[in-house]
């Protein structure tokens, strides 16, 4: 049997991403809540509700590296030096991210500073994170299969929008999983504030796909000239249902439905990109098998792959029923 | 100017993120296995002195991994943004090492972190036990991936060139290339050694202070006996990478002697000197005849190559790495000295009250970081001007991108790390200097072993 092995490999990375998108998008989301709540009781619970898991959330963004390195190392040399400034910000900011989570509750006098570098780090992280994304999606300069771009090629309004889009996204998500890991007053304003996040999310949303659509004619090309178009239309009543969705949970005070509905939107939403891209991954000039390793070495990674990625997913499913259940003040906090 | 083209502006980004990364993954894989070893005593004899101690440097342990991982991802992408050259050239075989070292190590520990740090309450003792060993396993699988990609740097083997990149041959002799089995036991033993002054200097701390209690007392003992064990090993461990070096790498040898001929008949140990690029000589040599070949060929008159068998365009900076060993193995001779005068004293009883003796350990503290920083500079300078070594120059590593972004991007890293892991250092300091508290009880007798101590509201009363 013939395995085309670029397209596993491109399966396996999409599938570490948007776990990395939605696990670590949920922590960053936390922290672009944190100026809504002033009282330190409240953000100490919100970050416990992350403390034991946010480390294993962030391993899948190190996994998407790696792994783009390890099977498309031709893509890989290409995209990290095109997107370099707005990629270096996100590790800057996930590096106070990071570090306010080890030690923020170490800190007395400057636990304020800290607070900020967290929320500021969640911000830069996922702003960054939808600036590539953007970047991505309009295009790299490529000849002869290295980056022929200047240094702002990623920098444009598209892009800029985009990563505002990650941000409302990765809020809403950690909105609604503080709706499912918290309860009291807590809860009810998280219940609050994620009506506003759901229609704010909508629009981002609506007018990213628009864009995109009107702004990039190759990416209409792939959406409507693929004979698949009759799959894709349901997909904006998808997503008008996941929203409706969302404000009947929220009224109707379902404590898990608003965070999966959210993911729900996310999982379309993320859909929208692969058609997007499919089937290139630097567009548009770089294919799956243009930009492959040897298939020596995916099929070496793929064999530890098959193995082991099965029994990473079971532990981190064991590692959140281990913590599952609410969260409050008081508990076993962070150290 | 030559000095701040793209290329050197960044290898000083490398360098300096990677000098910062591996401070602390050397205290979390020592620590690791520390904790391992200090709750299998507690669960195996009850004894609540380790329990104290587990919580005590599980604390430290935490802050060095939460910095590990951060400092971590930044690499991940630094081969991307700054050596595009590198990871197109060399990827297919450096990127699936990377891969697994990701699938098999960092989840691992990852995944039973948030169980050990945070799971007293909610799993069973002997699973938390579980999630400690799993932890500590997941520090030495990541070692060993990462030093068999480097190693692969270092001394290639199993590989072909197609198309002008490097393709696996053979994945066994790729992972398992000539230098790997030498440099993954030094690096282990390196960062066991880091663990072990790191405690036996907090305890000699508080010793000094005038605590006697258990805790501070096993802490001190423990890591000399850790030294005592290991610091003989490392030392017949790195003789024989030495003896590994001179056979594949012969002009790193000849820079970190600082010889310039091939000479006959048996080579002199230069002590000291200062290697001269330029004049291809080592001024002010203070020789010990036959030392040098003793030593590397562990024969009376074995021969050593010079550096002046290499072109000048493939030597190693021999100022460099000629101190840089020389301030590592003089660090390797005095934990020698601290790991036997502890034996000595604790036969005379007078471990816990040489004052001048804790003062020692004190001062040597991080003596295992310096000498651990000090061998990387050796071999990682040594290689130059490879990436791969004798395949793909640095010259050629680096990404097409201007010296302004190089720039810009190592000042803004240099101000995040610096604002960062200096309150890293300064907690974990600050946390050793208050040292470990004897554990409060809850008041159900019935209650597993808790984390109360480690409330966040509690932490600095």
């Amino acid at each position: 049997m013939h395995i085309d092995l670029p397209i596993v490999w491109a399966a396996i990375i999409g599938l570490g991403v948007f776990l990395y998108v939605v696990l670590d998008g949920f922590d960053l989301g936390i922290g672009l809540l944190f100026p809504f709540f002033e009282n330190k009781e409240e953000r100490q619970v919100m970050l416990n509700t992350v403390a034991p898991v946010w480390d294993g959330n962030e391993t899948f963004l190190v996994l998407g590296g790696a792994g783009l390195y390890g099977a498309f190392p031709i893509a890989y040399s290409v995209l990290l030096p095109a997107n370099y400034l707005p990629l270096i910000l996100m590790v800057v900011g996930l590096l106070f991210r990071g570090a306010a989570f080890e030690l923020r509750s170490k800190a007395r006098r400057t636990q304020h500073a800290w607070d900020l570098a967290f929320t500021g780090g969640s911000a830069l992280a996922a702003f960054c994170q939808g600036v590539v994304l953007g970047s991505l999606l309009q295009g790299t300069r490529v000849v002869d299969g290295r980056f022929a771009g200047g240094p702002f090629d990623w920098l444009s309004s598209f892009s800029i929008f985009c990563g505002l889009g990650v941000l409302v996204t990765y809020a809403t998500l950690g909105c609604g999983w503080l709706i499912y890991k918290t309860d009291g007053e807590l809860q009810r304003r998280m219940r609050v504030l994620m009506r506003p996040l759901a229609i704010l999310l909508l629009v981002m949303v609506s007018v990213v796909s628009v864009w995109t659509v009107l702004g990039l004619p190759a990416v209409a090309q792939r959406w409507f000239g693929s004979g698949l178009l009759g799959w894709f239309l349901p997909v904006p009543v998808l997503v008008a249902a996941c929203v409706a969705g969302i404000f009947r949970s929220v009224r109707q005070r379902h404590e898990v439905r608003p965070f999966l509905l959210t993911l729900a939107l996310c999982f379309l939403g993320y859909t929208g990109l692969i058609i997007s891209i499919w089937p290139y991954i630097v567009p548009p000039s770089l294919s799956l098998w243009e930009a492959s390793s040897s298939p020596e070495s995916q099929k070496f990674a793929l064999v530890g792959t098959l193995i082991v990625l099965p029994v990473i997913l079971a532990y981190n499913v064991m590692q959140y029923r281990v913590f599952r259940g609410k969260v409050r003040h008081g508990d076993a906090g962070y150290h | 100017m030559e000095m701040f083209d793209a290329l050197h502006l960044a290898r000083l980004q490398f360098a300096f993120t990677v000098a910062v990364h591996i401070i602390f993954p050397a205290i979390s894989i020592g620590l690791a296995s520390f904790l391992a070893v200090l709750e299998w005593r507690w669960l195996a004899n009850g004894n609540k002195v380790y329990q104290d101690m587990f919580f005590f440097w599980s604390r430290i342990f935490a802050i060095g991994f939460g910095m590990g991982v951060v400092s971590g991802v930044v690499m991940a992408y630094e081969f991307g943004t700054n050596w595009s050259g590198f990871s197109r050239y060399a990827g297919n075989i450096t990127g699936p090492l990377l891969t697994y070292e990701v699938l098999t190590a960092f989840f691992l520990e990852a995944g039973f972190l948030g169980v050990m740090l945070f799971g007293w309450k909610r799993v069973s003792p002997r699973a938390h036990f579980f999630a400690t060993v799993m932890v500590a396993v997941g520090t030495l699988i990541s070692t060993f991936w990462i030093l068999s990609s480097n190693s692969f740097m270092q001394t290639p083997q199993g590989y072909e060139i197609r198309d002008g990149r490097l393709i696996a041959a053979d994945w066994w002799q790729v992972i398992f290339n000539p230098s790997f089995p030498y440099r993954l036991m030094h690096m282990t033993i390196a960062a066991f050694i880091v663990a072990a002054f790191i405690v036996a200097a907090c305890g000699a701390w508080h010793l000094l202070k005038g605590r006697r209690d258990e805790p501070v007392k096993r802490s001190f003992s423990m890591g000399l006996w850790i030294l005592l064990l290991l610091t003989p090993i490392q030392i017949l461990v790195g003789d024989a990478h030495g003896l590994n070096t001179r056979e594949h790498q012969p002009a790193k040898i000849a820079a970190i002697e600082g010889l310039w001929e091939t000479e006959k008949g048996g080579t002199a140990l230069n002590l000291f000197g200062i290697p001269d690029m330029q004049a291809e000589e080592t001024k002010y040599a203070i020789q010990v005849p036959h030392l040098g070949s003793l030593i590397l060929t562990h024969s009376w008159d074995g021969e050593i190559r010079g550096l002046k068998e290499f072109p000048k365009e493939d030597r190693p900076n021999s100022l460099i790495v000629f101190w840089s060993f020389r301030i590592m193995a003089g660090l390797g001779m005095l934990m020698l000295l601290v790991a036997v005068l502890g034996v000595l004293l604790r036969r005379g009883g007078r471990l816990y009250e040489s004052r001048a003796f804790q003062r020692f350990v004190l001062l040597m503290g991080p003596s295992g970081l310096v000498a651990l920083l000090a061998g990387w500079v050796t071999t990682e300078v040594g290689r130059q001007p490879w990436t791969v070594y004798g395949l793909l120059r640095t010259a050629d590593s680096a990404s097409p991108i201007g010296s302004q972004q190089a720039g810009v991007s190592l000042l803004i890293l240099v101000v995040a790390y610096v604002l960062v892991f200096g309150v890293g250092v300064y907690y974990m300091l600050k946390l050793m200097a208050q040292g470990p508290q004897p554990h409060v009880e809850h008041h159900d007798p019935a209650a597993r072993p808790s984390l109360s101590n480690r409330d966040p509201f509690q932490s600095f009363h």
